[in-house]
């Protein structure tokens, strides 16, 4: 809501300085967001009549004027605009002017004739909300009179940012009446008077939903003149509330909305057809608005019909083929109260954003549109002449807003609050927001005024009392709370332990957005169809991550193109993948390394990363919750974004913990990647799943270790070797472990020679050699037989 | 006993004494070893003069063996003397050799970092875990009735249009706040109730100093007399502890949220002025309506704040944009 300063204190003028005063409106909940002068600064122009305007001897577009600017000797000036003409007052810039952009003005010489000043269009003195072309003065105009003074121009303009419940300050008197009650002040502005009939005209009203419309007023003026312009002093209260001029009798109806808050239409009386119905509109039915775009209605809203269908849609915007126009001597005044959910909504379900539909969904005074109507009617008859109609008003009392008194107890205050208000305050408080209050036992019932639509329950109220008691003044005090000591499962690890281990490994976190580009999904999760936003930013930016991978990748190569060579990633955060039962939005964690081991350093020749280093890393994260044996590392399923050599579905328990690998090499070509990249991604539920430690006796005999150097084929993998072994083995075997793999010389081609190591020791006694040979050579035969497996030899 | 058996101390002195010069210059432990041969080796010069001992009365054992051992110290003192300056030159070589230029880096993975937003996201846990308030999680995709209905926004509220929501389909859209957690931990706990829900939030705007996607950290604390001073106490101690600085004051300033009521802007001190830090307000009754707790009976305070924006004044970071960037050089700075 922007408005004049001056404009307000004609309602009400606290002694306050502009910027106290918008400081108190911010503190009261309607907050200054700009607070801007009324007219840039400029001096030295005055108000002067053109007393001749020739065309000039060598330019078609120039004349010459002589002006009278009250100096006493005409001022010979060249002007380009189109409307310098005589007789017209203008606004005249005498040589030594000021203007706006450091303009000087000063005698100046234009295809050969001397020109004493400049006349100002509103561009030239920076006021914006004018026409193009000479500012046009009234005929009345004192001549040599200071512009700046002539228009109350050392005025300033405010911005408030009004909040949806406080519709009712969309207007000066709005803002007048909260000021007024914040700085205990009676309530000023004109007088509101009643515009007796002068003929019988009227028109017929049907109000065919009066839920939707319980409050319609309408009244026909006539004779208005169709030559009158809008005075100044009302253009310029538009402009400094940023509006522009659009015509004599709708900036009238501007000029009233903005007033007192209540939106006025105007209906061409000529241009309806037979009476008006209020309706809600009908199937498929249509309207051109004043805009003139075709707007397609729904049943749910509200409109205003004659015999030829929708002229207006009720609150929102009028009819292309029913408003004023230029010529217009005859008009239906409608002033209404609309209910705020008969209008809610509907404008930006069209695209359109008005005036009306902003005061009406958040709610205007049911009371006002009487007052209103009478007000626009004097301010018609007495600028553009006219004879008023009779009012017609429909009033649906059932339907009206119904003021039922609201308890308000002294208790609930103090419990609210959180500390005590007396007596006094708040009925003084109340009664400034003009709030009538009836005293009972535990406090008071509290019945709000007509335009205060944010006003219904308890906390209401005490809302009001603490704003006017002051934000500023709440005390702060700590809570009292039982104390407690909260659950911690021992069998859970924090998110954060793991975070700080994927530090410790060398990881940045990174987080990348949520929506990511459609095509790279589709490149990493070919199988699964993301959920995409029907309103994205970007088409870069529609598609939900179905996995965090395209995240990492994004962020591995937004770096890569700022001179990066290596990277390690990791990422948290939910990723959606849509189901046959539904959406399921999963908790993963995710990590990417790509580049050197290390950065470059003297000591250790570098390498690039491999499988066995992203392997290393994910152990490291297993290890926090003693899980490392409980994963297995399955290659018997492929990732269609996973090279299906290099990469492994891990298993815990049954479940999927999550997958890692090497990105596919087609997928590195696509993707431009310069090199080799390892990812993970697994389920945090899993993940972040700890085993609670169990003790088991630590053993007193001695422990033999044997060594195996086995010839295997390179169909069996080391898991299945070792598997092979400890499988039925004694409780006597400890510890199974690859210590080394040789493929070379000395070993046939696809067969790897693995070298194991097992550590044998018992509980109970001191093993024999007959014991450890007689499970060697078990082990062995098994290992044989099921995998041709022979020692090396 | 005849002089012959006597034991020749003039030619072992004397050949001791050369010895013992020699020995002062002996060039390693080798050489030093070749001495203690000669004299004191099976078939050393000493070891023989020895063995003569026995062949001598007693008393002429007790005198020439007394001379004989002193002999014997003289020579394994200067052997041992020399041994020790020997291996004391050779330890000094050695840990000459072995030094190293101690000014050159470790070896090792070098740390990596927490994303900024995570550092303050775990500060504000851990401060306001203090006062037992616990995390509580939701989905991001979430239902018309969450995000807005249940929080008082009714459909076409206008309200609704603050919020530049992006949506799925006609119900199913990103929270635009992390409120919904709100209502989906009051959905399944009574009060009393002390949670923090922080999260990704999404709005449908991007410009300088508007993210799509952001962080936001929502308190609430439902029980029977929690009130509007408590809520202002919780804020200010918790920004003077985040902030570090005990003489920053929290102002509210009125406001508008459908799901509280009194509902505030959170100002606080900052350079000389006031800067606006989030927004917050007492649980509307129909919010509590919804959940199915008794508004007569309970009451309670919620607040919310912009991770982002908390992160950049701690931290000084001044683009908003540098969040989602993931800029390397700038994350690393976050170690």
């Amino acid at each position: 809501m922007r408005f004049s300063e001056q404009w307000l204190r004609e309602w009400v003028n606290p002694a306050l300085s502009s910027e106290q005063l918008g400081a108190q409106l911010t503190m009261a909940g309607l907050e200054l967001d700009a607070l801007e002068l009324a007219a840039p600064a400029f001096s030295g122009v005055v108000v002067a009549r053109i007393l001749e305007a020739v065309q000039h001897p060598d330019a078609d577009k120039l004349r010459v004027c002589q002006v009278d600017d009250g100096s006493g000797q005409p001022v010979q000036v060249v002007c380009g605009a189109p409307n310098a003409r005589a007789g017209l007052m203008a606004v005249f810039a005498r040589v030594g002017a000021e203007l706006p952009g450091n303009l000087s003005i000063k005698q100046a010489k234009l295809r050969g004739v001397e020109s004493f000043g400049m006349l100002c269009g509103a561009s030239e003195l920076g006021l914006d909300g004018y026409n193009d072309g000479l500012l046009e003065m009234p005929a009345d105009a004192p001549v040599g009179v200071d512009f700046r003074a002539f228009l109350k121009l050392d005025d300033h303009i405010f911005e408030l940012g009004i909040t949806p419940n406080r519709g009712d300050c969309l207007s000066i008197l709005g803002l007048a009446r909260e000021t007024a009650a914040q700085n205990n002040l009676a309530l000023g502005g004109p007088e509101l008077v009643v515009i007796p009939p002068a003929s019988t005209a009227q028109i017929s009203v049907n109000v065919s939903a009066p839920s939707a419309c319980p409050r319609y007023c309408v009244r026909v003026i006539e004779g208005l003149n169709a030559e009158a312009v809008t005075p100044l002093w009302l253009t310029e209260n538009l402009r400094r509330s940023g509006l522009r001029p659009i015509h004599p009798i709708v900036d009238v109806a501007n000029y009233v909305m903005l007033e007192l808050g209540q939106p006025l239409h105007a209906f061409d009386l000529d241009r309806l057809h037979g009476g008006l119905d209020v309706r809600m509109a009908k199937a498929e039915e249509s309207m051109v608005g004043l805009d003139g775009k075709t707007l397609k209605l729904d049943a749910d809203m509200l409109v205003i019909a004659d015999a030829s269908g929708a002229v207006a849609m009720a609150g929102v915007i009028g009819g292309q083929d029913s408003g004023v126009e230029s010529g217009t001597t005859r008009i239906v005044l409608e002033s209404a109260y609309f209910a705020p959910n008969a209008i809610a909504g509907r404008a930006r379900r069209l695209g359109l954003h008005t005036d009306a539909a902003h005061r009406f969904e958040r709610g205007t005074d049911p009371e006002l549109p009487r007052i209103a109507i009478e007000r626009a009617t004097e301010l018609l008859c007495s600028l553009y002449g006219g004879a008023p109609g009779v009012v017609n008003e429909i009033v649906s009392a059932e339907h009206m807003p119904q003021h039922t008194p609201i308890l308000l107890r002294r208790t609930r205050i103090e419990r609210i609050l959180g500390f005590p208000v007396a007596d006094d305050d708040v009925t003084g408080i109340l009664q400034r927001l003009g709030i009538l209050l009836e005293p009972m036992e535990e406090g008071w019932y509290a019945t709000p005024p007509s335009h205060r639509h944010d006003l219904n329950i308890e906390v209401d109220l005490i809302e009001e009392l603490a704003r006017l008691h002051g934000y500023d003044q709440l005390p702060a005090r700590l809570p009292f709370a039982d104390l407690t000591i909260a659950q911690r499962p021992e069998n859970r690890l924090g998110l954060n332990q793991l975070k700080e281990r994927m530090v410790s490994l060398g990881y940045r976190e990174v987080i990348s957005y949520s929506f990511v580009d459609a095509p790279l999904l589709e490149k990493l999760t070919p199988d699964q169809a993301p959920l995409i936003l029907a309103n994205p930013i970007s088409s870069e930016m529609a598609a939900m991550r179905t996995t965090l991978w395209a995240g990492l990748i994004s962020t591995l190569k937004y770096n890569l193109n700022r001179q990066q060579t290596r990277a390690r990633l990791f990422e948290t955060g939910l990723r959606f993948v849509p189901h046959n039962s539904g959406l399921k939005q999963e908790a993963m964690f995710a990590g990417l390394i790509f580049g050197e081991i290390r950065t470059e350093q003297w000591a250790d020749k570098s390498r690039k990363v491999d499988f066995f280093d992203l392997k290393g890393d994910i152990e490291a994260l297993l290890a926090h919750g003693g899980l490392g044996s409980q994963v297995q590392w399955q290659r018997i399923f492929q990732h269609p974004a996973l090279h299906p050599g290099v990469s492994a579905r891990l298993m815990l328990g049954g479940e999927e913990l999550g997958w890692a690998g090497l990105l596919h090499p087609s997928l590195e070509n696509v993707l431009d990647l310069p090199g080799q990249v390892f990812v993970f991604e697994l389920h945090q539920e899993l993940l972040l799943r700890r085993r609670v430690p169990r003790f088991q006796p630590v053993s007193r005999f001695p422990i033999i270790r044997r060594d195996l150097a086995l010839l295997v084929p390179d169909s069996v993998s080391s898991a299945e070797l070792l598997n092979c072994v400890t499988e039925g083995a004694p409780a006597f075997l400890r510890e199974t472990e690859v210590f080394d793999v040789y493929r070379g010389q000395g070993v046939p081609d696809t067969f790897a020679s693995i070298a194991i190591r097992l550590i044998l020791q018992d509980n109970e006694r001191t093993l024999s050699d007959a014991d450890v040979d007689a499970f060697i050579t078990a082990a062995l035969t098994r290992l044989h037989t099921q995998f041709g497996i022979t020692l090396r030899t | 006993m005849t002089a012959d058996t006597n034991i020749d101390f003039t030619e072992l002195s004397l050949a001791l004494d050369a010895a013992i010069l020699s020995i002062s210059d002996a060039p390693d432990l080798l050489a030093l070893d070749a001495f203690r041969v000669q004299f004191l080796g099976k078939k050393g010069a000493l070891t023989d003069a020895m063995k003569g001992l026995g062949k001598l009365s007693p008393e002429d054992k007790r005198t020439q063996g007394a001379i004989l051992h002193a002999l014997r110290q003289k020579l394994e003192q200067a052997l041992e003397q020399r041994k020790q300056a020997l291996e004391s030159a050779q330890l000094a070589e050695r840990l000459a050799r072995e030094a190293v230029d101690i000014t050159l880096p470790g070896r090792g993975q070098a740390m990596g970092s927490l994303h900024p937003v995570t550092l303050t996201l775990r500060r504000i846990e851990d401060l306001l875990g203090q006062l037992g308030f616990s995390v509580a999680e939701g989905p991001e995709v979430e239902d018309d009735f969450h995000n807005f209905t249940a929080l008082n926004i009714p459909e076409s509220h206008p309200a609704r249009a603050m919020h530049d929501t992006f949506y799925f389909d006609a119900s199913t859209l990103l929270r635009t706040h992390t409120s919904p957690v709100q209502i989906r931990a009051m959905e399944q706990q009574q009060p009393p109730l002390r949670i923090i829900a922080p999260g990704r939030v999404y709005r449908c705007d991007s410009d300088a100093t508007h993210s799509p996607m952001f962080h936001q950290i929502e308190g609430l604390w439902v029980d029977e007399s929690v009130s509007f001073a408590h809520l202002k106490g919780v804020v200010q101690v918790f920004l003077q502890r985040f902030f570090e600085r005990d003489d920053l004051q929290v102002r509210f300033r009125p406001s508008f949220f459908p799901f509280t009521e009194p509902s505030a802007e959170m100002d606080m001190s900052w350079n000389g002025g006031w800067l606006e830090i989030g927004g917050c307000g007492m649980v509307h009754p129909n919010v509590l309506a919804h959940v199915g707790i008794d508004s007569e009976r309970y009451q309670g305070f919620a607040f919310g704040l912009g991770l982002e924006r908390l992160t950049m004044l701690r931290y000084g970071i001044n683009d908003l944009r540098l969040f989602f960037d993931n800029d390397l050089r700038f994350l690393e700075q976050f170690a």
